[in-house]
């Protein structure tokens, strides 16, 4: 394991494997009466959330809880930061508090690395514009691997905004390194340049892209996309790549739906396949606990990694 | 490397312990033995099979993993492997029989026992161990023992286990 | 040595493209003129500055630097930029407009000239074209002419407004200087931070378009041709671009080009691999690899005129923090020429007479200024280049008052070590 979680770019198959094998413990830790463990006792950790968010610093604080480990939370929108608070000196000053590990939420692609440069803390990426979101592609592996043992040629179709997205790109990703036969799907204007070389199959046609497909992983689609151009409105992506039962009839007999929340319910996703028997969306949540316990135990650091 | 124990005398320990185990709890019915990764599993379950010899009952068998309830964990420079526990059993009302090898500052004990109480109530914790070399920590002893040895600080005892060592065998070497 | 009056530099090889010159000769310095090169050997009453095995060329000529002065005193004032300048070779440098205020009247340009008394080098103020540099008035180039400012420019913005470049063009005619472009199509490039390619892509960054700049580069040649207008397209980093301006020359365009040390020697890829480091984000962005092999092209075949720092210091704490919020630019001028002869000269990409034309001879006939040239009776601006010196790049080490440089710790082959200014030694590292 290396010293931060930054992102998934440049892991290897193995690397990942390992970590989702560790992470069956602390879910079986969730399903027991007494749920907490003592493992990160007297280690603190500072959820520094620059963007709104509620799931993920929720799932990291629970994770963090039940390890024992002290937490305190920071929340504050990117756009105070660029009024002049500095990133760095707002971390700097948790640091040194003497906290121990920093789990970090920021607008800015490269900020978890910015930090991880300049600060002495272990960093974990929450999520950094639009360029990774690790932890939710892990836990969204960890689900598929409940249901699929193997990587090794599997379907995965991706449905969403690949032009913004942090999780698809982590996905795309992990799930390459993990040998994953991975399409992407998303209106035209959602596709980033150079997504061609990205060594997944790209396919503006979900009828194609969802056809005989294991999993399917639903994005959520902001209403900004609309306001700012890249779409007409809503309505039209919900009718063209909105995800129905007609749809999901065309994957394999053997399949799951996924969706890393929140959903928007009739427009990426219908209500239907939202509740349908195939749906993973509540054990991802679930499973993003257990990832995110493995992580956290994984960097904690040992003695004398942090302060001298 | 002195032995310190061979195989027939393990073998007779084991058996004595077992006696002993069910002597104090009055039989079988509501044991379970627990052993602590990773020499205290196959221990725990030839204990299990001596006392079904003695008693007709098998108790169920489960075993921990303490390397998440470690009191040390800053110390630890390398992540450690998770094996993981299996306790499938319920611990709740449960007189439970901790085996472990070595018993030596009680820390791994601590933990286990913690770890046990985090899955319930049991009604007793009682503990195995095959050698006992001193130098505790903490307020702990063995409700059963193999044997009990007096060491020095560099020197250390093996339990060795043919599950996983290729052999049955206690032997006591002397590190630097 | 300050009081000397006359110089020999002896024993170099003499490099000067306006003459057509490179051959071991010596070079004569009298009242702050170049007096002589070669013919009879006279080492008596003069300094005698020996250059054997070293480079002797003219000065450099930078004509695109941010000096920061007026308002930004922190980041850099005329004196440190022209401080850093000489240490970089460079003995003219003609400084944009974008300050605070901006240089958008003739009190302005004067400014600039009474603060370049104190200076290290030429110092030579380029005035905005509108007023505010908000592309909505003209500025009053005339006047700003007469005051002296060399060139026009908005740098910093592009001129949106297609009417009001038109009228810019059209008057700057009359006094025959330089409108130096910067192109950028706002719609395209706002809020976003680096190159439109694989590498913004896989990185999730918003990303500028290659036709953001190269669109409006063919708006603006086109708008020169049909007005026979004279323009200078700043910092061209797109391979399209390369080929607009290209096919604008082959078309009789007036127009010249130049590119950045950056844009030659670095791509969006670095960017990844800094780990999104802010002195790896400048405007226009580092672009893809293509885009670099098309600027060294253009270099060659005259596409491109100029190689320039666009020298744009931002002090540490601007710039120390997330790629997305830190200023665009980086700074250049202690480091252009040692880059260009390590990494394009040395490997054989271009010869060591193209850099000076390049990055002195070509510069100077842009904006018109009397330099680039060792010919008899020029200005006495002479720089000498060892072309074995090796030395590391250091932010820290450098005279700038900011450190904003991509090139930190680049183990470079080549360094000026002794800069003459208008017969005056400005930096000498040779005795040493």
């Amino acid at each position: 394991m290396k010293e931060h979680l930054l992102g998934l770019e440049g892991y290897t198959g193995d690397e990942i494997l390992e970590i989702l094998e560790l992470s069956k413990t602390f879910r079986q830790v969730l399903d027991r009466d007494v749920k907490r463990l003592p493992t990160l006792k007297g280690i603190t950790v500072a959820n520094l959330f620059f963007e709104p968010s509620t799931r993920t610093r929720m799932s990291f604080e629970l994770a963090e809880k039940r390890l024992s480990a002290d937490v305190i939370n920071f929340s504050a929108s990117t756009s105070s930061v660029k009024k002049g608070e500095n990133l760095r000196d707002t971390v700097d000053n948790i640091g040194a508090m003497k906290v121990d590990m920093t789990v970090i939420r920021h607008g800015a692609v490269g900020s978890a690395q910015f930090i991880a440069k300049h600060c002495k803390t272990v960093v974990i990426n929450a999520g950094d514009g639009a360029h990774e979101h690790p932890t939710q592609a892990l836990l969204d592996f960890y689900t598929i691997r409940e249901h699929f043992p193997d990587f090794k040629g599997l379907k995965v179709c991706i449905v969403g905004d690949a032009l913004h997205s942090r999780v698809i790109r982590s996905n795309v990703f992990g799930l390459k390194a993990l040998g994953a036969d991975v399409t992407l799907c998303a209106p035209s204007t959602l596709l980033p340049m150079g997504v061609e070389s990205w060594g997944v199959k790209v396919n503006c046609d979900i009828e194609e892209a969802i056809r005989g497909a294991n999993v399917v992983n639903i994005m959520r689609l902001q209403l900004e996309r609309q306001t700012a151009g890249y779409i007409p409105s809503l309505r039209e992506y919900g009718i063209v790549w909105g995800i129905n039962s007609e749809l999901v009839d065309l994957m394999d007999k053997d399949h799951i739906i996924m969706h890393p929340g929140p959903m928007n319910r009739g427009v990426e996703i219908t209500q239907d396949v939202a509740d349908a028997p195939e749906s993973v969306i509540l054990p991802q949540v679930t499973n993003g606990v257990a990832v995110r316990m493995a992580i956290l135990y994984l960097l904690a650091p040992r003695s004398g990694d942090i302060h001298e | 490397m002195i032995e310190i124990l061979d195989k027939d005398h393990l073998a007779r320990s084991i058996t004595r312990i077992a006696t002993e185990v069910v002597e104090r709890n009055a039989g079988a019915k509501n044991l379970a033995i627990v052993g602590i990764r990773t020499r205290g599993v196959p221990l725990a379950e030839r204990l299990a099979n001596e006392i079904e010899t003695l008693e007709g009952i098998r108790p169920p068998v489960g075993t921990i993993d303490i390397t998440l309830y470690r009191d040390d964990f800053k110390e630890i420079t390398s992540s450690p492997d998770v094996g993981g526990s299996n306790l499938l059993f319920g611990v709740e009302g449960k007189d439970i029989v901790l085996v472990d090898d070595v018993l030596f500052t009680g820390r791994t004990v601590r933990s286990a026992i913690e770890a046990i109480i985090d899955y319930g109530r049991p009604n007793t914790i009682q503990l195995v161990v095959i050698v006992d070399r001193g130098h505790r920590e903490l307020p702990i002893c063995a409700d059963y023992l193999g044997k009990k040895v007096s060491l020095k600080d560099n020197e250390y005892v093996e339990v060795h286990i043919s599950e996983i060592d290729g052999e049955d065998r206690v032997v006591k070497v002397t590190r630097k | 040595m300050e009081n000397e009056t006359k110089f020999v530099i002896k024993g170099g090889r003499v490099i000067d493209p306006a003459n057509d010159i490179d051959e071991v000769l010596d070079v004569y310095v009298e009242d702050g003129m170049i007096s002589r090169i070669g013919g009879k050997k006279n080492y008596q009453d003069r300094a005698v500055i020996d250059a054997t095995g070293k480079l002797v060329m003219p000065g450099l000529v930078d004509i695109h630097t941010h000096l920061r002065e007026p308002g930004r005193e922190d980041a850099e004032t005329i004196q440190t930029g022209s401080l850093s300048a000489v240490r970089g070779g460079i003995t003219s440098i003609c400084c944009m407009a974008n300050t605070t205020p901006p240089v958008d009247s003739s009190a302005g340009v004067r400014f600039i000239y009474d603060r370049a008394r104190y200076a290290h080098c030429w110092v030579y103020p380029v005035a905005a074209i509108s007023k505010g540099l908000k592309g909505e008035e003209l500025a009053e180039m005339f006047d700003m002419a007469m005051a002296g400012a060399v060139g026009f420019s908005d740098d910093g913005r592009p001129l949106s407004n297609a009417q009001l470049l038109r009228n810019a063009m059209t008057y700057a005619k009359m006094f025959e200087l330089p409108l130096m472009l910067h192109e950028e199509d706002l719609t395209l490039s706002s809020g976003r931070h680096m190159h439109e390619g694989v590498a913004s892509g896989l990185a999730g960054m918003q990303a500028v378009p290659s036709v953001a700049e190269s669109g409006m580069i063919a708006r603006d040649v086109l708008l020169a041709e049909f007005l026979e207008a004279r323009i200078h397209i700043c910092h061209v980093s797109a391979k399209e671009s390369v080929d607009v301006v290209r096919v604008a020359k082959e078309r009789g365009v007036d127009v010249t080009a130049e590119a950045t040390v950056h844009h030659l020697l670095l791509t969006d890829e670095d960017v990844v691999a800094s780990g999104f480091d802010s002195n790896f984000k400048m405007n226009p962005p580092l672009r893809a690899k293509d885009d670099l092999a098309a600027l060294i092209e253009g270099i060659n075949d005259g596409a491109i005129d100029a190689i320039v720092t666009d020298h744009a210091p931002h002090p540490p704490e601007d710039k120390d923090c997330e790629f997305a919020v830190a200023p665009f630019g980086v700074i250049g001028l202690e480091t252009s020429a040692s880059l260009v002869y390590d990494k394009l000269v040395r490997p054989g990409i271009i010869d060591v007479k193209k850099m000076v034309e390049l990055m002195s001879y070509n510069p100077a006939r842009i904006v018109d200024i009397s330099a680039g040239t060792l010919s008899q009776g020029a200005n006495a601006d002479i720089a000498i280049f060892d072309p074995e010196h090796k030395w590391t790049v250091s932010g820290r080490a450098m005279a700038s008052k900011s450190r904003n440089t991509p090139f930190e710790g680049w183990e470079l082959t080549g360094k000026p070590v002794w800069t003459m200014v208008g017969g005056e030694v400005a930096f000498d590292e040779l005795s040493r």
